[in-house]
């Protein structure tokens, strides 16, 4: 007898994301991902004036504030086509950057490694040996055993009283988890550092972005940080010093923590390499741009077909035409309708959003995500899909550090483990590190630029945006921590006309489209193990490495606790 | 003496931004001390914890469901916040509480937790408030304003 499981939240803040699944003889059979949130921001934005989109749009998620700003004043800028000076390129770039390392450790140690890691069996290490093989594994130099003793002595404090706090409610002793006490020692020691180690990266946006959490300096034309080799209230010398602290900090950790724990807990986890595959259409958008016009990018982008690196595609500038064609959203099986009729799916220049709810229906309507398709096909997007691209478009960082991480799980697995093991759950984390390293590298480079290019004279930040009689279209698109953001804007004589977010989510989380294929967490969630219905850690492990976040919305406390699991047999 | 008053929840869902309103309020009509930092949280989680540690008092104001008609005001204060939040923490998401949890861990955590919260009326989209709730911005202001007195602090409002 199968049995349908409903796990609503799956994400924590109420009412995101929720994911059905119909399980038979230990394995999902059927999925069904379903955003339980309209967003509906876009109808807000239509009349505004289109410099103010950003900080408008910088609200729709408390996770990536930083990204729908920045989007939201690229797709201005493409429909204006109007040039951003390299100043600004160079300081928005290393904001996201930053903010894309932030959201890669937060997300690994912090929300997802808990999947893999159970905190309880680390009571239970020999505290010498687990630093010896920390030791074994990393040069990082703060693996000794005397951190190893104090952090064990932490737990047991906190596990004696009853209260694990921010532990609780994870699947302590389920059969899915394989780790010895040591690796999970080892394990609990990082997600401490990392707690640590991630306000670095907060301080970079706040000292660039002028403000945290939100930032407040970008303008439609470039930013408004005033540069000055000399000036006290400005981006000084003083302060981009600092940035450089911050950054090799971040450095040595991600380099030597990061992407070593993720390599070896994914060897010890090698069978996760065989669940998850999915959807394998990658679509990643070129970012970092190096001059005003975004035609040259550190980061290359593209698309690649059925998980074929030789297939590869190059998406090569801003507003490339291949991109811009290529995308569409449906909504048979979103509580949306179209005024042409529910089987059409429609390009975001023309893209409505016309709420039409009805209840969880298994084979009608059952998200409030749209399903966005490239050329008529579901897409993953996000670090996976990123790595893969720039390692097809020939990315020498990305090369490297994908081998580098590979051969690590291959020693510690003791056999070889190649690329196409990354097409799976446990591959996805695996990805999210190696990205995280090019990300690291990049920011390095883009300090670097920034300084150089001042040397040289060249302070300016800003060229003043100027809005034509008429109509014009852009699309500003981002390579965010989750993968490809679009804004696409409809400017009428200075005023928003349409508005449309594509966002990564929408991409990864969709619901079936006009033609029933599934989107990606759908079909990577088919044939998963479940080994208790109960406790389905195994879903949310394969859901987890996409990093849902579905908290493009809402947060409101509430008093009620409700359950988060429900079973009942079908 | 570290004092922060945060107000968090998204100001593009209508009542949902209501702690983010009184926050921009006190800012506007109050002058504050040096040692009290007001923070625009919005919905965000992680980002915060450096500004929020080590704190002798966090005073969040934000949009509570605790099953009392719509805007009906609530305070939460000291150890009754824990109890609060403890029901809602989870490993798979961070937020509000689980920045508090990591605190508390690291022995970090504020002296002293206060919330300010309101029953919502609507968590529609749009910018702006119900009338029912912005009905009760005053009072929300004030019961701020009360709390950071009653840790001592000098409030006064602008001339």
């Amino acid at each position: 007898m199968s049995k349908r499981v409903t796990i609503d939240p799956v994400t924590r803040i109420e009412g995101h994301l929720r994911v059905d699944v119909e399980v038979d003889g230990g394995r999902v059979k059927k999925a069904w991902a379903s955003g339980q949130m309209w967003r509906g921001v876009e109808n807000i934005l239509v009349g505004r004036d289109p410099r103010d989109a950003w900080a408008i749009t910088q609200r729709i998620c408390g996770v990536c504030t930083t990204v729908h700003a920045i989007t939201s004043v690229r797709a201005v800028e493409n429909a204006l086509q109007l040039e951003v000076p390299v100043n600004a390129q160079y300081i928005r770039n290393m904001i996201m950057l930053a903010h894309a390392v932030h959201d890669h450790i937060v997300h690994f140690y912090h929300l997802s490694a808990l999947d893999w890691v159970d905190v309880v069996s680390a009571l239970k290490a020999d505290p010498a040996k687990a630093a010896s093989l920390a030791e074994s594994l990393s040069s990082w130099n703060n693996n000794s055993k005397a951190e190893f003793i104090k952090v064990q002595e932490k737990l047991k404090g906190f596990v004696g009283t009853g209260q694990l706090g921010i532990f609780t409610n994870g699947y302590w002793g389920h059969p899915a988890m394989k780790l010895t006490p040591e690796v999970n020692l080892l394990a609990a020691v990082h997600y401490l550092q990392a707690l640590e180690v991630q306000r670095y990266a907060n301080k970079i946006v706040a000292i660039l972005g002028s403000k945290s959490p939100h930032i407040q300096n970008l303008a439609v034309g470039g930013v408004a940080n005033p540069l000055s080799l000399d000036s006290q209230s400005v981006l000084t010398i003083e302060r981009l010093l600092a940035v450089k602290e911050w950054i090799e900090k971040l450095d040595d950790f991600v380099k030597n923590v990061y992407l070593v724990d993720v390599a070896a807990i994914g060897a010890f986890y090698a069978d996760w390499t065989k669940h998850g595959r999915g959807i394998t259409d990658y679509l990643c958008v070129p970012d970092v741009p190096l001059d005003s016009k975004g035609t040259q990018f550190a980061l290359p982008g593209g698309y690649i077909p059925n998980g074929d690196i030789a297939g590869y595609k190059p998406i090569k500038t801003f507003g490339d035409k291949y991109f811009i064609d290529g995308v569409s959203e449906a909504v048979k099986h979103s509580w949306y309708e179209y005024s042409g009729g529910d089987d059409k799916s429609l390009h975001p220049y023309q893209g409505e959003t016309r709420p039409k709810y009805t209840d969880f229906q298994d084979n009608g309507k059952y998200s409030w995500l749209k399903s966005p398709t490239f050329y008529g096909k579901p897409m993953q997007v996000g670090p996976l899909a990123r790595v893969l691209n720039m390692y097809a478009a020939g990315h020498e960082p990305t090369k490297k550090y994908a081998t580098a991480a590979l051969d690590l799980v291959s020693g510690i697995a003791k056999t070889k483990v190649g690329i196409d093991a990354l097409h799976s759950t446990i591959g996805r984390h695996a990805a999210r590190a190696v990205g995280c390293c090019v990300q690291m590298d990049e920011l390095k480079n883009q300090w670097d630029l920034l300084l150089a290019n001042m040397a040289k004279g060249d302070l300016k930040t800003f060229n003043k945006p100027v809005f034509p009689k008429g109509e014009q279209m852009g699309v500003g698109f981002h390579e965010a921590p989750r993968g490809v953001l679009s804004h696409w804007v409809v400017i009428d004589s200075g005023k928003i006309k349409n508005y449309q977010c594509v966002v990564p989510t929408t991409w990864n989380a969709a619901p079936r489209n006009e033609k029933d294929a599934p989107g990606a967490y759908e079909a990577c969630l088919l044939d998963n193990p479940v080994a208790d219905p109960e406790k389905p850690l195994e879903v949310l492990r394969t859901v987890h490495s996409f990093d849902p976040c579905l908290a493009c919305a809402v947060h409101v406390v509430d008093k009620e606790d409700n359950p988060v699991v429900t079973v009942k047999a079908v | 003496m570290a004092v922060v008053v945060l107000g968090i929840g998204n100001i593009l869902l209508s009542d949902e931004g209501v702690g983010v309103r009184v926050v921009e309020q006190l800012e506007a009509k109050y002058d504050l001390p040096p040692e009290v930092e007001v923070i625009d949280g919005g919905t965000c989680g992680m980002e915060m914890l450096d500004q929020l540690e080590g704190l002798d008092a966090l005073i969040v104001v934000d949009c509570v469901r605790h099953g009392q008609p719509p805007g009906t005001p609530i305070l939460i204060q000291g150890d009754d916040v824990p109890v609060f939040f403890r029901t809602k923490l989870s490993p798979h998401q961070v937020s509000l509480s689980d920045v508090l949890a990591s605190l508390e861990f690291e022995g970090r955590a504020p002296k002293y937790t206060a919330i300010v919260g309101i029953q919502p009326a609507s968590m529609d989209t749009g910018l702006e408030l119900t009338p029912t709730v912005e009905a009760w911005l005053p009072e929300l202001l004030a019961m701020t304003v009360a709390e950071l007195r009653g840790q001592g602090v000098r409030v006064e409002e602008k001339a």
